[in-house]
């Protein structure tokens, strides 16, 4: 039997590669799929501490921020995609329209 | 066995999870989001959340990994070209800041060790969602299609070309 900590220590080190994906790097198609992992890895908390307290919410939450994220990554995608066609780059670095 | 299962499908997720933030790739960085999606699918069967893990599947790795493939193919940016100076500062920036994000996690988990689970009373998994999501979550629930909605119709706003005059 796994115990619930290990779950929560590996969930804890898949955010910190998410959060870390976000920090350095450029492409923001890149950052987005770190978003993604950053997700998930809360999900997988919310999955562990639903089986451990045999309570089935936490999954009904996991259902929820699922739907979210697929939400999430459309709009962001679209929005990805007509940056591009208004500078020709996803480097993050070079969108800076609102730095004045 | 369990104990193996599980060390294993965390060592791929963790392995995939750094080969998504370190490949240049763009790709090659989706692919590997897809394996450790895959690998999380196998850890909530693990934890006997079967619904879910299908969930995941067909969302995640279905749904989410092949739009992120479509508009990176689309865009024609696998390769991202990227300053090696500017990079190599913020790896190392970057790598310190999320160790200590990782130490802070684990310092505020430790001390509530939750221990062993309890043992599984053999229940019906999807239909205790779907009691769950059609009473206590109704609201949430029928609020999803609403953010569905306009979520498809601001990403159509936003992709379609503007009308000239």
């Amino acid at each position: 039997m796994v115990p619930a900590t290990c779950y929560l220590v590996l969930s804890a080190i898949l955010f910190t590669l998410g959060a870390i994906g976000v920090l350095i790097r450029r492409n923001a198609l890149v950052m987005f799929m770190s978003v993604e992992m950053m997700l998930n890895a809360v999900n997988l908390t919310l999955i562990t501490y639903s089986r451990f307290l045999q309570n089935v919410d936490g999954q009904v939450f996991v259902l929820l921020v699922i739907a979210v994220a697929a939400a999430e990554v459309a709009v962001g995608l679209s929005i990805v995609v007509a940056l591009y066609r208004h500078k020709e780059t996803t480097d993050v670095d070079e969108i800076d329209l609102l730095k004045g | 066995m369990e104990m193996f299962i599980f060390f294993t499908l965390a060592a791929v997720a963790v392995a995939a999870g750094v080969g998504v933030i370190a490949q240049r790739s763009a790709v090659r960085s989706a692919l590997f989001l897809l394996v450790n999606f895959c690998c999380l699918a196998g850890l909530y069967i693990l934890l006997n959340a079967q619904f879910v893990a299908m969930v995941q599947i067909i969302i995640y790795a279905g749904a989410i990994v092949v739009l992120f493939l479509f508009v990176v193919m689309l865009l024609g940016i696998e390769h991202a070209e990227e300053s090696p100076d500017l990079r190599r500062y913020q790896w190392i920036a970057g790598g310190l800041l999320g160790i200590l994000l990782l130490a802070g996690i684990l310092w505020a988990l430790i001390p509530g060790v939750t221990g062993a689970f309890p043992a599984l009373t053999p229940v019906d998994n999807v239909r205790q969602i779907g009691a769950a999501l059609l009473t206590d979550f109704a609201i949430p629930f029928e609020l999803v299609a609403v953010v569905l909605l306009v979520a498809v119709i601001g990403a159509v706003a936003l992709a379609k070309k503007r009308l000239e005059g």
